[in-house]
C-alpha cells in the first residue's frame, strides 16, 4: 500500500505534527522545576497518605493497642469481625440504610429545586440564598444542636404535629424514628447538589427542548427525553460524591443521637471511632477501616459499571451520528 | 420583566413553589433564632418567638463553661483556622501551578493519585496518622492540622489543587511565554503572572478551607484534648454535655454565633461559592 503519498495522509500527518508541536509548547518540558513545584503534595501523599494506608494494612494484621507494640496476629481481626461482632453488623446495616435512604432523596430534591430555580425570574437570587443556606452550616456542631432541639420531646417538629393533634413523641429518642431524624437533616443540607445540578441544567441548550416543542412533546417528556439524558454525567458525579460521603457520617450521628438509642443509628464511623479511640485497639479499628474501604470501592464500582446503561455523553451521540 | 408581568406568564406556579420550599428550607433557622431567645419553659411553647426576648441566654452561655469564656475558644480556633487556611492557599497554588504549567515524568500518575485520594476515606489514614502525630508529640497542638495543610492534603486539600488546575488551565499562556522569553524563572511566572490572576479561584479556596476547617468536628475530636486549646465545636459539645440540665436557650444561643462566620463570608462572596461548586464537576 502506498499510503504515504495520498493526499489525505499527508494532511493527516500534517496534522499530526501541529498537533506535537503545539502539545509541546502547550508546557514546558521542565522536571526539576515541576517536581520541586508539587513537592509538598508529594512529600505530603508518601507520609501523610501512601504510608499510613500500607501501615494501615499492616495493623489491621496486628493486635495493636497504641500502648503495646504491634503482634502479628494474621486474619483474626477479620474473622471475629465477620463471624462474631453483632456491632459490626448492625452497624453496617445501619449504615447502608442511613446511604440508600439519604443520598436518592438528596439528590431527587436537589433536582427538582434546581430545575425550578433555572429560569430567569424574579428574586431568583433571593431563592437560591434560602434553599442554599442550610447547607451553609453543614456538619456543624450547631446544626447538631439544632436538630437534637427540634426533634426533641418539646421540640418544634412535635408543635407543629400537636396542631393537628396528634400526640409528638421524642423523635431522637425512638429506636423506629431515629434513623429518619438523621436523614432528614442530610436531606436538608442539598444546597450544594442543587447547585452543580443547576449548572448542569445551564448548558443545556434551549435548542434541544424548542425542537422538541415543536414535534409536541410534553413537558413530562422533555425531562426524560432531554433533561434527564443530558443531566446524566452529573447526576454520577453527585451520586458518586454523595454515596462516598454518606458511608462516613459521623459528626450529626455522635452528637444528635450518639448511635442510640438501641444502637439504632450506630453509623460505621462512630463504631471504628469506638474500636479506635474508646477502646484503643488499633489494629481492630484498622481492620474495619479497610472493610470500609472495600464497601465504598464496591459500591462506587457499581455504580460506575451501572452508569454505562444510563449516562448519556454527548460525544457519544456526535460520534454514533 | 416586573413580577406583574412575570406572574402573567405564568410563573406563578414557579414562584409559589420556590416560595414553599424557601420556607421549608428556613423554617428551622427561624426557629433557631427564635428558641435562643426562650426560657427552657417556653420551649415547648407554638409561637415561634417568645413572648419576652432572653437576651441573657447570649450573655450567660457565653461564660456558662467554668473558667473559659466562648472569646477564648473563637481565638484558638481563628488561630487553628487562619493557619489552615494561608497554609493551603500557598501549597496547594504552588501544587496546582506545577500540574497545570510545567511538564514532567510521571506527573499523569501524581495528578490521577490527586483524583483518587479526593474520593479516599479518611478512616483508611486515620489510626496511623493518629499513632504518627502521637510519636511526634503533636497530639494536643493544633501541628497535626497545619503540617498536613502545608503540604496540601490537609481537608479538601485534593479538591482545592484540582480546582485551582482546572482554574490555571483556563489562563491564556501568552503572557507566561513572553515572560518567559524575558528571563523570569518558573517562580517568577508563578508569582508575577500567574498568582495574580488566580486570585478569583483563590477567593473561592480560602472560603471553603475556612468553612470546612471551622466545622471540621472530627479532626478536632482527635487532636485536641485539653480545654484550654478547644475550638469552638469543641466547646460547644462540652457546653451539651457538662449541662445537667439542658439549657437549651443558651445551647441554641453559642451555636446560633458559631455559625456567624460561615454565614457572614457567604453572604458577602456568594458568587465565589457558587462558582466554586460550580466549577469542580462540570467541566471535563
Amino acid at each position: 500500500m502506498n499510503a504515504q503519498h495520498s493526499p489525505a495522509s499527508q494532511a493527516e500527518t500534517r496534522r499530526a505534527r501541529q498537533s506535537f508541536r503545539s502539545k509541546i509548547k502547550e508546557r514546558w518540558e521542565s522536571p526539576v522545576a515541576g517536581y520541586l513545584f508539587i513537592s509538598p503534595w508529594l512529600i505530603g501523599f508518601l507520609v501523610l497518605t501512601l504510608w499510613p494506608m500500607i501501615l494501615s494494612a499492616y495493623y489491621s494484621f496486628t493486635d495493636y493497642s497504641l500502648l503495646e507494640a504491634p503482634n502479628w496476629i494474621g486474619t483474626k481481626n477479620y474473622s471475629l469481625i465477620f463471624t462474631n461482632d453483632s456491632l459490626f453488623a448492625q452497624s453496617l446495616k445501619v449504615t447502608l440504610l442511613f446511604v440508600v435512604l439519604s443520598v436518592p432523596l438528596k439528590l431527587i430534591s436537589a433536582l427538582l429545586v434546581a430545575m425550578l430555580l433555572n429560569k430567569d425570574i424574579k428574586g431568583m437570587s433571593t431563592y437560591r440564598l434560602f434553599i442554599y443556606f442550610p447547607s451553609l452550616i453543614g456538619t456543624s456542631i450547631a446544626v447538631a444542636i439544632l436538630w437534637r432541639n427540634m426533634f426533641g420531646a418539646d421540640g418544634f417538629i412535635n408543635q407543629i404535629i400537636g396542631f393537628f393533634g396528634i400526640q409528638g413523641i421524642s423523635w431522637i429518642n425512638n429506636p423506629e424514628t431515629a434513623l429518619s431524624t438523621l436523614v432528614i437533616l442530610v436531606v436538608w443540607q442539598f444546597g450544594s447538589s442543587m447547585v452543580i445540578f443547576l449548572a448542569g441544567l445551564k448548558q443545556i441548550s434551549r435548542d434541544l427542548y424548542e425542537a422538541s416543542s415543536v414535534d409536541g412533546a410534553s413537558k413530562l417528556k422533555q425531562f426524560f427525553n432531554i433533561t434527564l439524558p443530558m443531566l446524566s454525567p452529573i447526576i454520577l458525579f453527585n451520586l458518586v460524591l454523595q454515596t462516598i460521603n454518606s458511608f462516613q457520617m459521623f459528626t450529626q450521628a455522635f452528637i444528635i443521637t450518639q448511635g442510640g438509642p438501641v444502637n439504632s443509628t450506630y453509623m460505621y464511623a462512630l463504631y471504628l471511632y469506638d474500636r479506635a479511640f474508646g477502646r484503643l485497639q488499633m489494629g481492630y479499628a484498622s481492620s474495619l477501616a479497610w472493610i470500609l474501604l472495600i464497601i465504598i470501592g464496591i459500591a462506587t464500582a457499581i455504580i460506575f459499571l451501572s452508569s454505562r446503561y444510563w449516562v448519556f455523553y454527548e460525544h457519544e451521540r456526535k460520534g454514533k451520528a | 420583566m416586573n413580577l406583574r408581568l412575570s406572574l402573567k406568564n405564568g410563573q406563578w406556579k414557579r414562584h409559589l413553589l420556590l416560595l414553599v420550599s424557601s420556607v421549608v428550607m428556613m423554617y428551622p433557622v427561624f426557629w433557631w433564632v427564635g428558641a435562643s431567645l426562650k426560657t427552657n419553659s417556653e420551649m415547648g411553647s407554638p409561637s415561634l418567638f417568645p413572648s419576652v426576648p432572653q437576651w441573657s441566654n447570649y450573655i450567660s452561655g457565653w461564660t456558662a463553661i467554668p473558667n473559659y469564656s466562648f472569646t477564648h475558644f473563637y481565638m484558638s480556633t481563628f488561630e487553628l483556622v487562619f493557619g489552615v487556611v494561608l497554609l493551603t492557599l500557598v501549597s496547594c497554588s504552588l501544587v496546582a501551578f506545577g500540574f497545570a504549567r510545567l511538564d514532567f515524568p510521571l506527573k499523569n500518575i501524581w495528578f490521577a493519585l490527586v483524583l483518587v485520594t479526593l474520593m479516599l476515606p479518611s478512616q483508611v489514614t486515620l489510626v496511623p496518622q493518629y499513632v504518627m502525630f502521637n510519636a511526634f508529640g503533636w497530639v494536643d497542638t493544633y501541628l497535626p492540622f497545619w503540617v498536613p495543610s502545608s503540604l496540601g492534603v490537609g481537608v479538601g486539600g485534593s479538591f482545592f489543587i484540582f480546582l485551582l488546575v482546572q482554574f490555571i488551565r483556563g489562563i491564556p499562556r501568552e503572557l507566561d511565554e513572553s515572560a518567559k522569553i524575558d528571563g523570569c524563572s518558573y517562580f517568577g511566572i508563578y508569582w508575577r503572572i500567574v498568582l495574580p490572576l488566580t486570585k478569583p479561584a483563590l477567593v473561592t479556596v480560602g472560603i471553603y478551607a475556612f468553612l470546612w476547617n471551622w466545622d471540621d468536628f472530627f479532626g478536632h475530636l482527635i487532636y485536641i484534648n485539653s480545654i484550654d486549646k478547644y475550638t469552638v465545636q469543641l466547646a460547644l459539645r462540652l457546653f451539651m454535655d457538662t449541662q445537667s440540665a439542658m439549657e437549651w436557650g443558651q445551647m441554641l444561643a453559642m451555636s446560633l454565633i458559631s455559625i456567624l462566620p460561615a454565614v457572614i463570608i457567604f453572604l458577602f462572596a456568594q458568587r465565589h461559592f457558587v462558582e466554586g461548586i460550580a466549577s469542580t464537576g462540570i467541566k471535563g
